[in-house]
């Protein structure tokens, strides 16, 4: 599979991800896939609960952002952002982002973006006739 | 306390690497915002943090089933192992666009820059994260003298 081929585009292109700096705010790792139905997306938001996490499609943009809540003490050693988390995709059109659902256990979020029906692959019968 | 110095300074050495990374455009595999898979780098990442009797550690573990995680108190090494599995994400028929998130197995030892008192550590996991409490031995606590005014 080439790049060429990505459903979804690369969130870079997202201008306004530049104003989300990355020393405050985390990129969650992602793992995208494609069955059938629709994408599956799964990221690591570790400190969020469905109280604050937040998921919005607009325009075709994805957004997943999230105020993750830390402890507190003077810090001695730092390897990650504390303000929360960032995220952006473009979405194609053949998804149906109203029926789209998201569950989160244990820091792991999971996204379901259903296909729109008519983008939905369909087997075609081929009669014979002699 | 001399190695806990050395590790600071690396850190700083790491901050000042990333900085000219970023300069490149490649600042976001690198920088602090971006939590890398398993294999890339330490894992699981951990803030360190203390008051006047705790040292806080907190540890980014999405994933990982509290009963599949380990943790080990010996002298002032703190070490977490345990595995994140990888569920049903093997699936067959399915296309992959993206995969950032690592599975397997991990262990992670952290010096802490003080001694602490093993028995009464606590710790707590939630949404992911885990918590550890570890109360500093008496002998390391900030200890308040008063000044006589004669």
């Amino acid at each position: 599979m080439t790049d060429k081929s990505m459903t979804v585009s690369n969130d870079q292109a997202v201008s306004r991800e530049a104003t989300r700096s990355t020393a405050r705010y985390m990129t969650p790792p992602v793992d995208i896939v494609e069955t059938d139905e629709g994408l599956i997306l799964t990221a690591d938001v570790p400190g969020l609960d469905e109280q604050n996490l937040e998921i919005s499609v607009d325009q075709g943009v994805l957004t997943i952002e999230g105020k993750a809540v830390f402890g507190t003490g003077s810090l001695l050693w730092r390897e990650y952002a504390m303000d929360g988390y960032w995220r952006q995709f473009h979405l194609p059109e053949t998804f149906d982002a109203s029926r789209a659902r998201a569950e989160i256990r244990n820091g792991v979020l999971t996204l379901h973006l259903p296909k729109a029906e008519a983008a939905k692959p369909r087997k075609i019968a081929i009669e014979t006739r002699h | 306390m001399r190695n806990w110095d050395l590790l600071r300074e690396m850190n700083q050495m790491q901050r000042d690497i990333d900085t000219v990374f970023r300069g490149f455009g490649l600042g976001r595999l690198f920088g602090p915002g971006f939590e890398a898979g398993l294999g890339l780098r330490d894992w699981p990442r951990v803030n360190l943090r203390e008051d006047d009797d705790h040292i806080y550690v907190e540890a980014l573990l999405p994933g990982v089933e509290p009963d599949k995680l380990d943790m080990n108190v010996l002298g002032n090494t703190l070490t977490l192992a345990g595995e994140r599995s990888a569920g049903d994400r093997e699936k067959s028929g399915r296309t992959w666009h993206r995969r950032e998130r690592g599975t397997g197995r991990f262990l992670r030892s952290i010096e802490l820059p003080v001694e602490i008192n093993p028995d009464k550590v606590r710790a707590e996991y939630r949404n992911g994260l885990l918590l550890v409490t570890l109360p500093k031995a008496e002998e390391a606590k900030p200890k308040r003298i008063s000044i006589k005014v004669r």
